[in-house]
């Protein structure tokens, strides 16, 4: 089998703090300039002064075979996105080196390029240029382009006249025809509504199973396990795991539940700083333990905490509850009356929501926090999550030992509805 | 803040891509293995990958014309109005008010200033669009890899159409006030090359430093305003003294640009050894702006 991607050493720093060194505006370097040596004088020795280094890749070697479907897992901050900019081509590495054997597409973000005073048909060619497609690849999928989107009807419409799911619809049907040998995809499955996820998802499966090389990095771990037969883990930039897919999702997951995993703790805040982010989240139980293994006879109680930058109505809090395998229970919002609701006002709030006893069954899962601008756009869209471990202990039942199968174990009552003595 | 660390000081800009063919070991293959690796060494121009590019040039400079016109109510009539206006005012400013003249060319003060008009609005345009294009399309320079070159460049080459339409006003007006051109019209589309030689390599001098500086943003509007005084449109090449101001006169690109433009359309004052001064100049800002934005477009990602 032949090598498709073979990266070797591969590395890439950013320093941080580095204002002195960086000018921001003339001003800084006209500035720079004049009090560079008296600078040199002071820090002789030291040439670094303040400035600290975030190595968001270190060292990162593998090869990915020709046709390989290979996931790429890891928290936030882990260096899965710069290593896909890396590759891609977008920033260049500081150290090491890529080799890439065949024609490259990239996938970081839905909608590149795409003008709000465009119509879709325009839209359709200027993106797909724009993600490297020559005009006449684009003429001829552009019927398949418009039915996978839905939105025949309004392709001569300004997209800025679209719904969110129609904007995003379209948006992933023309990047969904991309045709490359090796295809570099970030999380973009997590758009538009289910129905649609499925539809993209299919499609992502398809282009995984016809033989070409696909690496994929994202936070959902059923679709990493379906769609990825070897799955790579990066931690702090470097390369931690490497692995047939089932193995290492399911370490990862025992690894996030176990490093006391109930409790979030952000590098980088989820969201969009000038509106609304999430800065951590956590579980606990009703003394505000966080340690776990949790009761299912006891509630649990689900925090996340919020910092607003710019009041909005609109904004919608809540969190997604994820069995191992990544099956979503539930995505839960405020769900009582709009006077109940926690108010969202500027600057600091930690939201609670209590998960009743008797909920789940044992095993672990997940509360992944998201955010979004009512029927807008999201803020944060199952970007991280907390993982913790339930024991199973409320049923009354003598024969209920544990180990049912199953992610949700409610107590349903049982009687008989009707008896039939033998007929004699 | 987050900044890009290069080389081991942080000061060392020179980065670039290698695009390297290697013949496959165990198999042939149709195209050349892509090595990515930390920059080094001098910047290099990579035509050939420009060249593979030039679809996106192409779509790209069709994006910029089609959502000039379709923000506007006017639309493309603004192309028309935008000279039209600024010849009248200036044509009673300069000309009946403060007593300038057409000189030497021998034409109407209106046709004269018109002349100028064209040039220099592809050249200022240009510079306000394409100075702003890399900053204005940042979701792009940090989503998707293409050479960056593509993105000034089309701007600019997108004002050719407001260039063309004034173009056509410009012969209307020709011939209301019977001028006619002489066989010397042959040289304009010369002389429209080099306005978009000039242009192109002022903006990628701006485009790239806006990047890295935000106050290019406060400098645009204010260069534009000064290079215009300093470039033959109100008035014409021969009030500047003789000698060493005129030497330095020609300094300035546009000097070139528009007294090339106005001999060819006109057929008076043919280029002469000044003439050279400013289009070297000319080819000079270019050369540079391409090496300059070379080196820096590594980090356009990183710090945009």
């Amino acid at each position: 089998m032949s090598v498709a991607i073979d990266i070797s050493g591969l590395g890439k720093r950013y320093l941080i703090g580095a204002q002195r060194e960086r000018a921001a505006t003339l001003r800084d370097a006209v500035t720079n300039m004049a009090t560079a040596p008296i600078r040199r004088l002071r820090h002789a020795g030291s040439s670094t002064g303040d400035v600290s280094e975030l190595w968001a890749l270190r060292d990162v070697s593998f090869d990915v075979d020709a046709g390989q479907v290979l996931g790429v897992i890891g928290r936030n901050g882990a260096g899965k996105s710069t290593l896909l900019k890396v590759l891609s081509r977008i920033t260049k590495p500081t150290t090491g080196r890529a080799t890439i054997h065949g024609r490259v597409g990239s996938l970081l973000e839905v909608g590149t390029g795409f003008h709000q005073e465009l119509s879709g048909r325009e839209n359709i060619y200027l993106n797909g240029a724009i993600l490297g497609m020559t005009r006449k690849e684009i003429a001829a999928k552009f019927d398949a382009i418009v039915e996978f989107s839905e939105i025949a009807g309004f392709l001569d419409t300004p997209v800025k006249r679209y719904s969110t799911g129609m904007f995003v619809r379209l948006a992933f049907a023309v990047a969904a025809h991309l045709d490359p040998e090796i295809l570099l995809v970030d999380e973009v499955l997590s758009v538009g509504d289910l129905a649609f996820q499925r539809k993209c998802l299919g499609q992502m499966e398809q282009i995984a199973g016809s033989g070409r090389t696909v690496l994929f990095v994202s936070h959902n771990m059923v679709a990493v396990r379906n769609l990825c037969t070897r799955v790579v883990e990066l931690d702090k930039g470097r390369l931690v795991a490497d692995g047939p897919s089932d193995e290492i999702v399911k370490a990862y997951i025992s690894a996030q539940t176990a490093a006391g995993g109930t409790e979030l703790h952000l590098q980088q805040p989820l969201g969009r700083p000038e509106e609304l982010v999430v800065t951590g989240a956590r579980v606990l139980d009703e003394q505000g333990r966080s340690e776990g293994p949790f009761h299912s006879s006891r509630p649990l109680f689900v925090e996340i905490d919020v910092e607003v930058a710019r009041e909005n109505e609109g904004y919608q809090v809540g969190f997604d509850l994820l069995s191992v395998d990544g099956l979503v229970l539930r995505s839960w919002h405020t769900d009582g009356p709009e006077g109940d609701w926690p108010p969202l006002r500027a600057g600091r709030a930690t939201l609670r929501c209590e998960v009743p006893a008797g909920l789940l069954n044992e095993g672990r899962y997940a509360v992944a926090p998201r955010a979004d601008v009512y029927r807008t756009y999201w803020l944060v869209n199952g970007d991280d999550a907390v993982w913790f471990e339930m024991l199973h202990d409320h049923s009354e039942s003598p024969l209920s030992l544990g180990g049912s199968p199953g992610v949700v174990a409610p107590v349903f009552d049982w009687r008989a509805a009707e008896t039939h003595a033998p007929q004699a | 803040m987050l900044t890009l660390a290069e080389g081991e000081n942080g000061s060392d800009n020179s980065q670039r891509l290698t695009l390297r063919t290697t013949t496959g070991d165990s198999e042939v293959r149709d195209i050349p293995a892509l090595v990515i690796e930390p920059p080094r060494g001098w910047a290099r121009l990579e035509a050939r990958e420009l060249w593979l590019y030039r679809e996106l040039f192409y779509f790209l400079t069709w994006r910029n014309i089609l959502i000039r016109y379709k923000q506007a109510v006017l639309g493309v009539l603004w192309a028309v109005l935008n000279p039209v206006i600024t010849m009248v005012v200036f044509t009673l400013l300069f000309n009946k008010v403060l007593g300038v003249s057409s000189g030497s060319y021998g034409v109407p003060y209106a046709v004269f200033t018109f002349t100028g008009l064209l040039p220099w609005n592809l050249f200022a345009t240009s510079l306000s669009g394409a100075g702003s294009s890399l900053v204005g399309n940042a979701s792009l320079l940090t989503k998707v890899y293409f050479p960056r070159l593509v993105i000034p460049a089309s701007a600019v080459l997108s004002t050719l159409l407001d260039f063309l339409i004034g173009f056509a006003v410009l012969a209307v007006l020709m011939v209301g006030y019977q001028v006619t051109p002489t066989w010397s019209v042959l040289y304009l589309p010369f002389f429209v090359l080099l306005a978009l030689v000039t242009a192109l390599g002022v903006s990628l001098w701006l485009s790239a430093l806006y990047v890295l500086y935000r106050d290019v943003q406060y400098i645009i509007p204010f260069l534009v305003q000064l290079w215009f005084f300093l470039s033959p449109v109100t008035y014409p090449t021969s009030m500047i003294p003789a000698g060493r101001w005129s030497v330095i006169y020609n300094l300035n690109p546009m000097t070139g640009v528009i007294g090339g433009f106005r001999w060819a359309l006109l057929g008076q004052q043919a280029p002469g050894p000044l003439f050279w001064v400013s289009a070297a100049m000319s080819l000079a800002v270019l050369a540079g702006g391409l090496f300059y934005f070379r080196r820096m477009e590594n980090i356009f990602a990183d710090v945009v």
